[in-house]
């Protein structure tokens, strides 16, 4: 099948969309694994939970009566802020005790986080699926013969751009974001020179976390569609993202996302849509098996 | 009596005594659990030699139990008079085609897979696993979503009756693994494995072929979790991709590192609170009025790591402790 142009155009924006949620999510992971070399497997759950705090905020305020900008705002800043929150209490909970012991049980641990807030969601909130209030009115903006720019998607882009280049100034031009470099070049010699080791890594939850906490309510703009499970896939869709570009590079999270982002809406709109999940794994065996340091990682060389 | 006839011989008289008292004094419910258990344990001993012993973490076990359960339910659909005319043989013969399509499967996912390390490793086997989900979703021979149903059960021999007959072929099945897995583990083989585990590049410079020792024990396990499927779908008579999900996996990790790496009569307790306690905390729900199982389940999972984290044995065996709690009292 040859795809008609003005499809074309409207795929790539809805892909790039796509890839800029999956990019928010990515960077936590990356981070995470910056600093910890641990594969957070709560972090798809941390997102569900901003979701569902914005949800109950958003009614409890009642946003979803005059949307708009400042509705938009008052629920990125408490997705934000209950991410964060949540951040900290696991990290302070379940992984600092652990920080010594080996990387299984540390993993394991995440695993069983993430279990935790998956069936706890489900014991607070219920299994069943909950509406997203409208936050923001959808209507398009530009129309061309080849494709239609709506609001939703103007507003995922900005939000995206904007919590970036909050990120990029940060991370690479305070001190914080310094030491945190410093801790994921080398805990060892970082803690060395006077850094706080523990408060860098508490930091790069709380960034990690704040980032979800941002993709939660654009997917729930999206997508209003939110559930206790929500996370579970997107979750290892993001981290695929992250290995694709290089785990541990925060551009090759942003690169990785939007490949996946892009591939999956291409993939979707002309072959099929069942192949959606196994995509994103294929994919990800192909890289590391051609290139196991992702797109943009370090080869590292083992040294004896 | 030569040890070498006496030591099987007691094994199937206590396999019969254990059967017979199982039959008169515990409900079917308890009886389907203890399968269960015995079944699992089966997996977990063989993603003990890979998690455990050679060091090598793989999040897909359920896929190659997928493989095996699919393999049996597929033979017993096409050939349906095969499995009545030869009893229990049958059922011996479809386990072990099972076992090797899993194996074969193994090799081709370990060859490649096994050259990454640690949580690269974790994620290609999870991606594994989850492509065979989605693929068994679209195959429509194999029943797609609804998988594949009626399945051929463990049959009634004379007297005996249904549990009878499947509680002897799996603890057959059971204790053929815990043998093979045992004698594996204390000889060469084990040495290799462990030498992998705790230094690789170590190995590589004795001359070992570390690739070659990885995959052998990713072969081995696969094997196992494919009888194990095999069983589980006579067991339970119903198949569908979205039992061996990832959760499936997480559940057979977890029994090997609750047990403590590289212990399998740890692996095997471990199965057992695996699978008992959420049904346990059954009563609970009826209690709060919510279902708090897995909630329950997922917080005893981190404090273990958190305060036991070499598992409830680490790397010894009941009969080790057994061993040194008498000569402490001594």
């Amino acid at each position: 099948m040859i795809p008609e142009s003005s499809d074309f155009f409207q795929h790539l924006v809805n892909g790039l969309s796509l890839g800029s949620i999956y990019a928010l999510i990515a960077l936590g992971y990356t981070m995470v694994y910056g600093v910890l070399q641990l594969i957070n497997f709560a972090h798809a759950d941390i997102y569900m939970m901003g979701a569902f705090a914005s949800y109950y905020v958003s009614r409890w305020m009642g946003l979803e009566i005059e949307p708009g900008f400042y509705a938009l705002t008052m629920a990125l800043l408490t997705s934000m802020l209950a991410c964060a929150v949540l951040g900290i209490l696991i990290e302070r909970l379940a992984y600092r005790p652990l920080r010594r012991a080996p990387k299984l049980n540390i993993l394991i641990t995440a695993i069983g986080v993430s279990l935790l807030l998956q069936f706890g969601a489900q014991v607070m909130f219920g299994a069943d699926p909950k509406v997203f209030p409208t936050l923001i009115v959808d209507q398009s903006l530009i129309e061309t013969p080849f494709l239609i720019l709506k609001t939703l998607d103007v507003t995922v882009f900005a939000v995206t751009l904007l919590a970036l280049l909050a990120l990029h100034y940060l991370v690479y031009h305070t001190k914080m974001g310094k030491s945190m470099r410093a801790v994921s070049h080398s805990t060892v010699s970082a803690s060395l020179l006077g850094i706080n080791v523990n408060r860098v890594i508490v930091f790069t939850f709380v960034l990690g976390s704040c980032l979800a906490g941002i993709g939660s309510v654009l997917v729930g703009l999206k997508y209003p569609k939110i559930e206790p499970l929500m996370g579970v896939m997107i979750g290892l869709k993001a981290f695929v993202a992250a290995v694709l570009g290089g785990i541990g590079s925060m551009s090759g999270a942003v690169l990785g996302a939007m490949i996946m982002g892009l591939s999956e809406e291409f993939v979707v709109a002309y072959l099929s849509s069942t192949l959606r999940d196994a995509l994103a794994f294929g994919l990800l065996i192909g890289i590391l098996i051609w290139k196991p340091s992702g797109l943009m990682g370090k080869n590292t060389i083992e040294k004896v | 009596m030569n040890p070498k006839i006496r030591n099987p011989l007691l094994l199937v008289v206590g396999i019969v005594i254990v059967g017979v008292v199982l039959q008169f004094s515990i409900n079917a419910y308890i009886q389907i659990l203890i399968l269960q258990i015995m079944m699992y344990s089966i997996a977990a001993m063989g993603l003990n030699l890979v998690n455990g012993y050679t060091g090598q973490f793989s999040l897909g076990h359920a896929g190659f139990m997928a493989v095996g359960a699919y393999t049996s339910a597929y033979l017993s659909q096409i050939f349906p008079g095969f499995l009545e005319s030869t009893h229990l043989l049958g059922f011996f013969l479809f386990s072990i085609l099972s076992g090797c399509l899993a194996a074969v499967f193994g090799y081709a996912v370990g060859l490649p897979s096994l050259r990454l390390k640690g949580d690269y490793l974790a994620i290609v086997t999870l991606g594994f696993g989850e492509i065979l989900r989605v693929t068994l979703l679209n195959i429509d021979t194999l029943g797609a979503a609804r998988g594949i149903t009626g399945i051929v059960p463990y049959p009634e021999l004379g007297f005996l009756d249904r549990f009878w007959v499947s509680f002897v072929y799996i603890s057959i099945w059971f204790f053929i693994s815990l043998y093979a897995v045992w004698r594996l583990t204390r000889g060469r083989h084990g040495r290799q494995f462990l030498s992998v585990r705790e230094d690789e590049v170590a190995a590589l410079s004795l001359g070992l072929n570390t690739t070659h020792i990885k995959v052998k024990s990713f072969v081995i396990a696969s094997f196992l979790a494919g009888i194990a499927g095999s069983i589980y779908a006579h067991l339970i008579s119903i198949v569908s991709p979205s039992v061996f999900g990832f959760m499936m996996s997480v559940n057979i990790v977890v029994m090997v590192v609750l047990g403590g790496m590289g212990s399998f009569s740890g692996c095997i307790l471990a199965a057992a609170f695996v699978t008992v306690a959420p049904e346990l905390l059954r009563s609970l729900q009826s209690i709060t009025g919510f279902d708090l199982r897995m909630v329950l389940f997922s917080l005893s999972l981190i404090l273990i790591m958190i305060f036991r984290p070499q598992g409830l044995f680490g790397s010894k065996e009941i009969p080790d402790l057994w061993r040194s709690w008498k000569a402490k009292k001594l």
